[in-house]
């Protein structure tokens, strides 16, 4: 699995990104900056890590769904490509399309750092297949803007297609729909939440509940 | 321009008489507009230390590992495999009761500004916070909006914020305490410093456009409230975190290549201080076209942009080489690259805009003629012994009272609020050590950082107060196992005409410096805040102290989270001493008597002795006993461990929450309990065994009171949550 992390101006999450995906893949992923056109000859796989592309200003994610680098992504995905978009990362995809419904402002109008649960929702995906459906594991949350939400038919949709990857599983703070964490794109191929599972693949930094996701990946 | 340059307005800009008689000799004739506001901004308190130089100069400042003392944007020291420390604290005091959210933010950017203008990633943010009487409306505005503007800041730069501290009182009302502190990591070889060099060199102007806010903010820094401060709103700055993400990686990026002659941050006094600073230090002259000034605002005059303090703006002195290099790499990251001048050799500064000569001042005499001042001082008085303590209220009633107060109950409100795992390298978070633990990246290097400072034992006996502060944040660090290195100081105090006021400050650093001393812990950099009084009321002496240790390995660093099953030790000795106690303050309503006296040598011997342990691996979880004593660190200890303590000892209230310094408690494997109290006795080191972790859910006291883990949970972390509901 080759891997290019897009950096966008005011990401500030892909240091993070590159420790968990040089751990479970056994190499450095490649750094692509947003003005860049085009991927890497031979990407398998893309991903948005997380900060404040833009400042956020805007809105999340508005901005860089714009940058440059895009059409290639899309293009990426169109091909059957895999994209993983973390925090910022998940709103960018929503905001650029490849991922329905919207990332709000949390409920509680506070920035929420702190670690939560989360419940995996399938196995079945490249993503998720080190996990257990139903498994339940913790990942370090950090977001200004990470209340999921769509329109009732979209959810209803996501529900009955089986494509929520991931639901709060302890509490739900940011007041998404449905409980939300994460979903998928129709193919599977699309992965957005917002939690980091990044920041959870060493004990020394509390535990490796988060390093099940690389690990998929790099199997696949 | 139609001002008339005069005393009045010397005095306006915060010069006295003899100043102002000073800067008229040193020109020869009457100043500009402009050079007098660049005289009043470098004379200023705040840029110039005038009261407080001759008192910091006695601070002790070397060691082997120190790189750099005070004098650079902040200290530098050696930790290892070729990598340096680099760190600071900075005050941000007088806008952050101003305008809360703005003030904090931009504390938070310029310490960032601070520590990688000289070459290194900031890998932690901290901040020491102080706040006025819980139950006025405008301290809850001041926490939220104080909170708001440091998460908002360090969150979206992507530096974690790992650790802190808040303590609430009276004296804090008008005037909050915002103290930020950074750390970054840089090669030590590769270390960025300020002085301009190389005649006809380019001044490159980097960042943020420059507007008309915070325009003489180090003057409203250097001057006392009063019921018109809501009306400088104006000078405070306005903070863009993203700009600052984009500045640290264009720094950064550029660091790599050989461009950059000197490079500083454009903070206090702006444009001014930075291009005196680097020139004057680089003992070169320096010219500026401000015409070339990135502007936000139409008809800025000189006067304006060389006082500005818009922020995330840095100058730079490049190789004429190298500029086109640099202007690529700045340009990629979208920021505004200006040339604004050239270093020359006349020892002067020059600034030119629209053809005029609007600044011509000779450079050494506006550096050495800056007023030192020996301010007067009295020694405050010795607080009087403390009389017979009340201590009859129930163990169990004290302790849920006492860990429910604004100044001991969670902070889980606030740093839930501040992203602390940006970054992949935080290995202990807040309220799981007694100090952060952040690894570098590609080592398995740690750092262990923390501040702190107890006021309440500085008003009282400043030489004693100055002594433990610098002492808890070394002791902080002990706790986790790491080799406590260096400090960055932050003083706060009230006005210094007031010789009580002059004299907390000089006692004060005579206490830290016997404590930098006895534990080999200098002072690398810091900050100086005085005037920091409301309609003529001055705060607590604040002298927060910003702690740096080492640790060679990581995974060796402990937190006082503990497994059930484990002996409680007790390290220190315990005299039961309640003078200017929490116990006191909270349970009886009393703030007197003398705080705890600070021996250094047990202090050292103790500490030495609980790192090898930690080290060695026997103690497997630790905690000092600090505020509110050993109940309160024991039930930090439950709380964070999620697991019982049954206590032994059958003790009076002053065993329990007396504040006798120098004191740990250690958790260990209950095989290895009788070879631990063995070495103590054979270092002569005070032990005592007090009990052990259980799976039972309940902090047993002895006489069989006990309070169960849910209800001491609710104690301690309702405060926040209830305040803000």
């Amino acid at each position: 699995m080759k891997a290019a992390i897009l950096l966008f101006p005011g990401i500030n999450r892909e240091r993070d990104m590159v420790l968990a995906v040089r751990q479970s893949f056994g190499h450095a992923p490649q750094i692509v900056w947003h003005k860049e056109t085009a991927l890497p000859a031979g990407t398998d796989l893309v991903i948005l890590p997380g900060g404040f592309s833009f400042g956020d200003y805007l809105r999340c994610g508005a901005m860089a769904a714009h940058s440059p680098i895009m059409p290639a992504v899309k293009a990426h995905v169109e091909r059957g490509g895999y994209v993983l978009g973390v925090c910022n990362g998940f709103q960018i995809l929503t905001e650029a399309g490849l991922l329905p419904g919207a990332l709000l402002r949390n409920a509680s109008l506070r920035f929420l750092s702190m670690d939560t649960m989360l419940k995996v929702e399938r196995a079945d995906t490249v993503f998720t297949s080190k996990w257990q459906t139903g498994a339940i594991f913790r990942a370090p949350m950090a977001h200004g803007d990470g209340n999921y939400n769509a329109d009732e038919a979209t959810l209803d949709r996501l529900e009955g297609e089986n494509l929520v990857a991931f639901r709060y599983a302890d509490e739900n703070r940011n007041g998404s729909a449905r409980g939300i964490a994460g979903i998928f794109s129709p193919n599977l191929r699309v992965l957005g939440l917002m939690p980091h599972p990044e920041n959870l693949v060493d004990p020394l930094m509390g535990g490796t509940d988060g390093k099940p996701l690389f690990d998929s990946l790099a199997a696949a | 321009m139609s001002t008339e340059i005069n005393f009045a307005l010397a005095k306006s800009f915060g010069l006295n008489e003899a100043e102002w008689t000073k800067v008229n000799e040193i020109m020869g004739r009457a100043p500009s507009l402009t050079e007098l506001g660049i005289f009043s901004v470098m004379w200023s308190e705040h840029c110039s230390y005038k009261s407080s130089r001759v008192w910091l100069k006695e601070l002790p400042t070397k060691a082997p590992w120190v790189i750099h003392g005070p004098g650079e944007n902040a200290g530098v020291i050696d930790i290892g495999d070729g990598l340096a420390a680099i760190f600071k604290m900075e005050s941000h005091n007088h806008p952050s009761f101003i305008e809360p959210y703005q003030g904090a933010a931009t504390g938070v950017g310029g310490i960032l500004r601070d520590v990688f203008t000289m070459g290194a990633r900031p890998i932690a943010n901290l901040n020491a916070l102080r706040f006025g009487d819980p139950s006025l409306p405008v301290t809850k505005r001041v926490v939220d909006g104080v909170v708001r503007g440091i998460g908002g800041y360090g969150n979206c730069v992507g530096v974690p914020t790992v650790g802190g501290e808040v303590n609430f009182h009276p004296s804090y009302n008008g005037n909050p305490l915002v103290n930020a502190m950074t750390v970054g990591i840089a090669r030590k070889d590769k270390i960025f410093l300020s002085a301009a060099a190389g005649i006809g060199n380019p001044v490159i102007y980097v960042g943020s456009k420059t507007g008309r806010d915070g325009i003489h903010g180090a003057t409203m820094a250097s001057t006392e409230f009063d019921a018109s401060s809501e009306e400088k709103r104006p000078t405070v700055q306005v903070g863009d975190p993203f700009t600052e993400k984009l500045l640290i990686e264009a720094c950064l990026e550029l660091m790599q290549t050989d461009a950059i002659v000197a490079i500083q941050d454009m903070g206090a006094a702006g444009l001014t201080s930075s291009s005196v600073e680097m020139a004057g230090k680089g003992g070169v002259g320096i010219e500026l076209n401000l015409d070339n000034v990135p502007q936000r605002e139409p008809n800025m005059s000189a006067y304006e942009m060389m006082l500005s303090e818009s922020q995330e703006r840095m100058l730079l002195i490049l190789k004429p080489e190298r500029r086109d290099m640099a202007r690529a790499i700045i340009e990629k990251w979208d920021l505004d690259y200006a040339e604004i001048g050239t270093i020359t050799a006349t020892g002067r500064i020059v600034v030119k805009h629209n053809g005029v000569t609007e600044a011509d001042i000779p450079l050494d005499p506006l550096a050495e003629a800056a007023p030192l001042y020996r301010r007067p001082w009295v020694e405050t008085p010795k607080p009087a012994p403390l009389g017979p303590v009340d201590l009859t209220t129930p163990l169990d009633q004290a302790l849920l009272k006492l860990i429910a107060s604004p100044d001991l109950c969670s902070r889980r409100w606030i740093y839930d609020q501040y992203d602390s795992t940006v970054g992949g390298q935080t290995v202990k978070r807040p309220a799981q050590a007694d100090a952060a633990i952040v690894r570098l990246e590609d080592s398995p290097r740690a750092l262990a950082i923390t501040t702190d400072v107890t006021p309440r034992y500085c008003v009282a006996d400043p030489v004693e107060g100055g002594k433990q502060a610098v002492a808890e944040t070394w002791r902080n660090i002990t706790a986790t196992g790491a080799k406590p290195l260096a400090i960055t100081d932050n003083m706060n105090f009230g006005n210094p005409e007031k010789p009580e006021i002059m004299g907390q400050f000089a006692t004060c650093i005579q206490g830290m410096k016997a404590a930098c001393e006895a534990l080999d812990y200098p002072v690398v950099s810091g900050n100086v805040s005085l005037y920091n009084e409301t309609e003529g009321r001055p705060i607590l002496p604040t002298p927060a102290i910003g702690g740096v240790g080492v640790l060679d390995n990581a995974a060796q660093a402990v937190g006082y989270a503990a497994a059930p099953g484990l002996e409680l030790v007790l390290i220190g000795e315990t005299q039961g001493h309640l003078g200017r106690s929490l116990y006191l303050r909270e349970i009886l309503g009393r703030e007197d008597g003398p705080p705890p006296p600070v021996d250094l040598a047990a202090e050292r011997r103790n500490g030495d002795f609980v790192r090898a342990q930690i080290l060695a691996g026997t103690i497997q979880a630790c905690h000092d006993v600090a505020d509110g004593g050993l109940a309160v660190a024991l039930a930090e200890i439950a709380l964070a461990s999620n697991a019982g303590i049954a206590l032994t000892p059958e003790a009076d209230a002053a065993f329990w929450f007396g504040e006798d310094q120098a004191r740990y408690i250690a958790a260990l494997a209950p095989s290895a309990l009788a070879g631990f109290l063995a070495a103590t006795q054979s270092a002569g080191i005070p032990a005592q065994h007090i009990g052990r972790t259980v799976m039972e859910n309940k902090l047993t006291l002895p006489n069989g009171i006990a309070i169960s883990l849910p209800q001491l949970r609710d104690a301690h972390e309702g405060f926040f949550p209830a305040w803000f509901a």
